[in-house]
């Protein structure tokens, strides 16, 4: 079943069109990845998608319902949460205080169950819960940041270069946790530049070049895709 | 030696109400990005509508008990109205910058205060005290030297509204979310926060807080309709000083004002307050623009 279709999306910044009609689908269950270079219009797409920026033209719909006007706090409340490029985590604010956060408009005792979830996912962030967030490593920060849009129990979880400026140890450590949020169903659409790491965790992708769709199937044939080749894997054929 | 005690005492006490005014500001600008010059007219509101209310009110046998009624309508008067200056005036414009919102808080100043004329003409208006009516029950002895009873009301409820605010703020959800819209307005929608409803919220909290100092302070300063500016500044000062950016340092602020201004009357006269107090202002303004207690920010790029 489709949960999410983006349709003939046009989007940008003051004049500048970032996003030249791009459409996609994401299944319940499904992980699909959008990988390209920088200023390809990942973000747009997402923060579209998101509700944060709103689109010149196109739509966006969620479980057929059109929301392309629909408010950013609200979309969140409906369970299509983003978790932003940079982590964003509340940085003066405690680990729980951020998990709490994440799940706002929850009753306090689905919240309480769900952050026990959460720790049990990440225990360094159960270690951690009364530290300040921007204390921790940016691994950890990733970790927190993930942890606070599952508090919402989402349906979608979208993801923006979750891999940005992180050890490798510590991308390893993400893709591993994604692979995990796969297996146990969640539906995601990660947004990444390393595509090694996005192709571990997708079963489908999207290659998008300068705002609109280069290329797009299932993740085997990406890679095998002289363009995705050449581009984001770093090899030569 | 006396009068130095006193001086500190009172210059505490009517401090605590710019540290209101200065909290209400304070916690406006974090939230919504606007300084709000309305903010001294809620006080304005808040002692009027006490004294008002505490004539209906009033117990014909003479206890104080219709104050604390009075009181409360008085404050959620002028909370409700607090909220309505969000609602027509910010709300609307929401999309204009920070000054331009800056510049229809002033026309919300105006408007505020002359329909307050309107309605409550142009004389000032008599608060009955907390305790203590009759003339030899108006003072107690702190170290020797007599305090009026009402200063200390002033102390006292201030201390329990800053208290309650900070455990709003740090231990609630909704309190913790204000902090968050503080701190990253996008970043908080994304958690399904909404910053209009935060806006709303700060606004109505910042009057009442501005109608509490305005309840306390009316049986020591009689309110009329024109108070609301100079209190507005000196809350703006107090919020300045402290670095707009922190509760705690709005309230240091407002505590530093007013012991500047009791000092420049107790010693140079009462027409220099003014003169020296908002000469503050200009020079911290002018000189360390983050506020007295915070070290200028490196940003990084």
């Amino acid at each position: 079943m489709t949960v999410l279709e983006v349709e003939g999306l046009v989007a940008g910044y003051d004049r500048i069109e970032a996003l030249h009609g791009v459409s996609l689908t994401v299944g319940e269950g499904e992980a699909v990845t959008l990988i390209g270079s920088n200023g390809a219009g990942k973000t747009t797409l997402l923060k579209s998608i998101a509700g944060l920026i709103t689109p010149w033209s196109g739509s966006v719909r969620w479980h057929g319902k059109d929301v392309t006007r629909r408010a950013a706090e609200k979309r969140s409340r409906d369970g299509l949460v983003l978790v932003p490029e940079g982590r964003k985590v509340f940085a003066g604010l405690t680990v729980e205080e951020n998990l709490t956060l994440g799940g706002y408009h929850r009753k306090p005792a689905d919240r309480n169950k769900t952050r026990s979830e959460v720790y049990d996912l990440f225990p360094r962030l159960r270690e951690r819960r009364t530290q300040a967030a921007g204390t921790m490593s940016g691994g950890e920060q990733q970790m927190l940041a993930i942890g606070r849009a599952l508090m919402a129990q989402p349906s979608v979880v979208l993801l923006d270069e979750p891999s940005l400026g992180l050890a490798p140890k510590a991308v390893t450590e993400v893709t591993t946790v994604l692979c995990e949020l796969v297996r146990r169903g969640s539906t995601l659409v990660l947004v990444e530049q390393n595509a090694h790491a996005a192709f571990k965790v997708a079963h489908r992708g999207y290659l998008l070049d300068r705002g609109t769709v280069a290329v797009s199937g299932p993740v085997d044939e990406l890679r095998a895709d002289p363009r995705v080749r050449t581009a984001y894997l770093g090899e030569t054929v | 030696m006396e009068q130095l005690v006193n001086i500190v005492f009172v210059g505490l006490a009517t401090g605590t109400t710019y540290a209101l005014v200065g909290l209400g500001i304070a916690l406006v600008f974090q939230v919504t990005g606007v300084i709000n010059f309305a903010q001294g007219d809620f006080v304005m509101l808040g002692g009027i509508l006490f004294a008002l209310l505490a004539g209906k009110f009033a117990d014909p046998a003479g206890s104080q008990l219709g104050l604390f009624p009075a009181a409360l309508l008085a404050l959620a008067i002028t909370t409700l109205i607090g909220i309505l200056v969000y609602l027509l005036v910010i709300a609307p414009a929401r999309k204009a910058g920070h000054d331009r919102l800056i510049i229809l808080t002033i026309g919300a100043s105006i408007t505020i205060q002359g329909l307050a004329t309107l309605a409550f003409g142009t004389d000032p208006y008599v608060a009955p005290r907390f305790s203590g009516q009759s003339l030899e029950e108006r003072s107690v002895d702190i170290l020797g030297v007599p305090v009026d009873t009402q200063y200390l009301w002033c102390a006292a409820i201030t201390g329990v509204a800053v208290v309650a605010m900070w455990q709003f703020l740090t231990r609630t959800t909704l309190g913790t979310g204000m902090r968050a819209t503080a701190m990253d307005p996008e970043t908080s929608r994304l958690m399904g926060i909404s910053p209009q409803r935060m806006a709303l919220l700060a606004f109505g909290l910042a009057a009442g807080l501005g109608a509490l100092g305005g309840t306390v302070l009316a049986p020591l300063n009689q309110p009329d309709t024109t108070v609301g500016i100079a209190l507005g500044l000196k809350g703006f000062a107090a919020a300045v000083l402290g670095g707009l950016d922190s509760p705690a340092g709005a309230i240091a602020g407002g505590l530093a004002f007013g012991l500047v201004e009791t000092f420049v009357i107790g010693y140079a006269g009462t027409e220099y307050k003014d003169t020296i107090g908002f000469g503050l202002l200009l020079a911290v303004l002018l000189f360390r623009p983050t506020g007295l207690l915070r070290r200028a920010s490196v940003v990084k790029v």
